[in-house]
């Protein structure tokens, strides 16, 4: 399934050479690659719709109808039909960017800060620390990443808090085992060991030539996370165990839509597109992103 | 290769636990009573202390976990509060139907994915590489529970040409070889296959361009070897790594099985999972994760037991 197992391909294996127009020339290089800026395109104007959504729904989209309920494609006044409650299904995914996003991205960065600390400080620190972390971490490890994220939400309930929690649980320890491998990584260089020896503390060392060589692998595999999240978020909520109704939301409004499958079939499957949308541009973005900052071309 | 061995059995153990530990910790981790779904409102105060010292929630922490453990060892997974049918019955019963969806899932999953993938491998920045390197971003990105749903709306709504839910006839949940049951199958296991195909493919594509890269493939070249013999050669090079894939796939699969089980109501752990957390049944939960998560971790070992046999480089180091 789903798994945000460390594909070895996405983690870098022998950290780049930086010299001082390393950025521009990950620039150029992204610049180039046709598929990556699409992606980068795509997930901007998806960013802002979650944005600016809301104004531009064309119509209320909590306000219920009766009498307009499952209206098909191309309907006067609801260009892409309404919902089973009658509710405009344009202005519902469009409203929904926002809460739908918010719930994929989310976790990540909060599993990116969790697990960059856990794993900068195991790699540092080595030795004891290092096994305490890094085995407690194995252990979560050991969990299917859905069978975690649907372990932990179901125990803690429905609701957005706690689907936030849950996802955020789930993708610590990949972050984690990243960070930990790229630090131990630099931690063995010998600018790392040149500052030791002129006498700079091991925090000035993890702030200063640590976090600038490990950070960009973790954000760059942390962005391929989004794409899992975005699925794992939506899905929880069509479980029912993320976002509750009546809130605009892709997943939940999948699952509420799973009604009509054989009234209005293509209106039921509309909301997927988005997170299928959002999830692909995500994946060919980090893609890019990943083959960009690698200098071994 | 006795010392590989027994350093990794010896490794799981404590992740054994640790997985035991977590699954313990779920049913304090949830909020309100655990007994709160089968007590009646009025219950007096007597009868909720009976409950709480039947089910065991009157002692301490560390006692209940000795206790759970050690029940769960000898196969005793507790009582469902909803059904009051013991957890392990119930949970087998579902095992063996995810299995089945899995392993077939997993199965077409790789026959595809590996044919992508030697494909995109072989003929690298061709428009076949292209198509099969699209094919499987695809695969890792779609929600699979809407690809369920499409397919659904597809074949069964609008075609009907294959049922909708169920694992067999008249909402049968014993699981049987012939065509009205393979008729049920065939949705959810195409479903179930196209992560493992994305990922499968990715790999081996990977694997295959690095191997022809290599300078004993020249060699092999070099002296004759037509390429229906340096494709052999790639095979075998190829086959421990995507075999190891295609195990943990299987293992991901058993445990992220629910999102596709609802969609096509397949009675299997997924479904169990459902029904148990909106039935609050917390110890029915717990078993089942715990059962899922084992098997994953065992899964996991038994993929490195294997390619440590297949591949002695990696029992070596």
């Amino acid at each position: 399934m789903l798994q945000v197992s460390i594909d070895p391909a996405k983690v870098p294996q022998e950290l780049s050479q930086k010299t001082p127009g390393y950025w521009a020339s990950v620039g150029r290089r992204f610049l180039r690659d046709k598929v990556a800026v699409g992606a980068a395109l795509v997930v901007l104007g998806l960013v802002l719709l979650a944005l600016i959504g809301q104004w531009l729904a064309p119509a209320d989209p909590y306000a219920s109808s009766m009498l307009s309920r499952l209206k098909p494609l191309g309907t006067p006044g609801h260009p892409l039909g309404t919902d089973e409650l009658g509710r405009d299904m344009l202005s519902r995914l469009l409203t929904g960017a926002r809460l739908s996003l918010f719930m994929g991205i989310t976790p990540v960065l909060c599993a990116f800060v969790i697990g960059s600390c856990l794993g900068i400080l195991a790699g540092y620190a080595g030795g004891a620390i290092n096994s305490t972390i890094m085995r407690t971490i194995d252990v979560f490890y050991a969990f299917p990443s859905v069978l975690l994220a649907i372990a932990l939400s179901g125990a803690l309930g429905a609701g957005i808090f706690n689907a936030l929690l849950s996802l955020t649980i789930v993708f610590v320890p990949p972050i984690a085992r990243v960070a930990e491998s790229v630090t131990t990584q630099v931690r063995g260089r010998d600018f790392v060991e040149a500052a030791r020896a002129s006498g700079a503390g091991a925090f000035t060392i993890v702030r200063v030539h640590v976090l600038g060589n490990v950070l960009g692998p973790i954000f760059v595999y942390a962005t391929s996370l989004i794409a899992v999240s975005m699925i794992l978020a939506s899905g929880l909520s069509f479980l029912g165990l993320g976002v509750k109704p009546p809130e605009p939301e892709w997943g939940l409004m999948l699952n509420t839509l799973r009604t009509a499958i054989y009234t209005q079939p293509w209106i039921a499957a509309l909301p997927g597109v988005m997170i299928f949308i959002t999830s692909i541009s995500f994946n060919m973005l980090s893609d890019g992103l990943r083959s960009a900052m690698d200098v071994k071309q | 290769m006795l010392a590989y061995l027994s350093r990794r059995v010896l490794y799981t153990l404590p992740i054994m636990l640790g997985v035991a530990l977590v699954c313990f910790a779920l049913v304090h981790l949830a909020p309100g009573d655990p007994l709160v779904s089968i007590l009646p409102p009025d219950a007096s105060a007597e009868m909720q202390q009976q409950l709480r010292t039947l089910y065991g929630f009157d002692r301490s922490l560390p006692e209940q976990f000795i206790s759970w453990v050690s029940r769960a060892v000898q196969g005793d997974l507790g009582t469902s509060i909803a059904t009051g049918r013991p957890v392990a019955a119930e949970v087998f019963k579902a095992v063996g139907n995810t299995l089945i969806l899995a392993t077939v899932a997993t199965l077409i999953g790789f026959l595809l994915g590996s044919l992508f993938g030697f494909v995109a491998g072989y003929f690298r920045n061709s428009w076949a590489d292209k198509l099969a390197s699209f094919l499987s971003v695809i695969g890792v990105s779609v929600p699979h529970y809407w690809l369920g749903m499409v397919l659904v709306i597809i074949f069964a709504a609008q075609l009907n040409w294959l049922p909708a839910t169920g694992a067999g006839p008249g909402s049968s949940s014993e699981w049987a070889l012939d065509w009205a049951h393979i008729r049920h199958l065939i949705l959810p296991a195409i479903t179930m296959s196209v992560i493992p195909m994305g990922i499968i493919a990715r790999t081996v594509r990977a694997l295959v361009a690095e191997i022809l890269d290599q300078e004993f493939v020249v060699g092999l070249r070099a002296k004759g070897l037509t390429d229906f013999g340096v494709f052999r050669h790639v095979v075998k090079n190829v086959a421990p790594t995507a075999l190891a894939v295609m195990g943990l796939q299987l293992g991901y699969l058993l445990g992220g099985s629910i999102l596709i089980e609802t969609v096509f109501s397949w009675p299997g752990t997924g479904f169990l999972l459902n029904s148990a957390i909106f039935q609050r049944d917390l110890p029915l939960l717990q078993g089942t994760i715990l059962v899922l998560a084992m098997f994953f971790v065992l899964l996991n070992l038994l993929v490195d037991l294997m390619q440590g046999a297949l591949d002695p480089r990696i029992a070596r180091s």
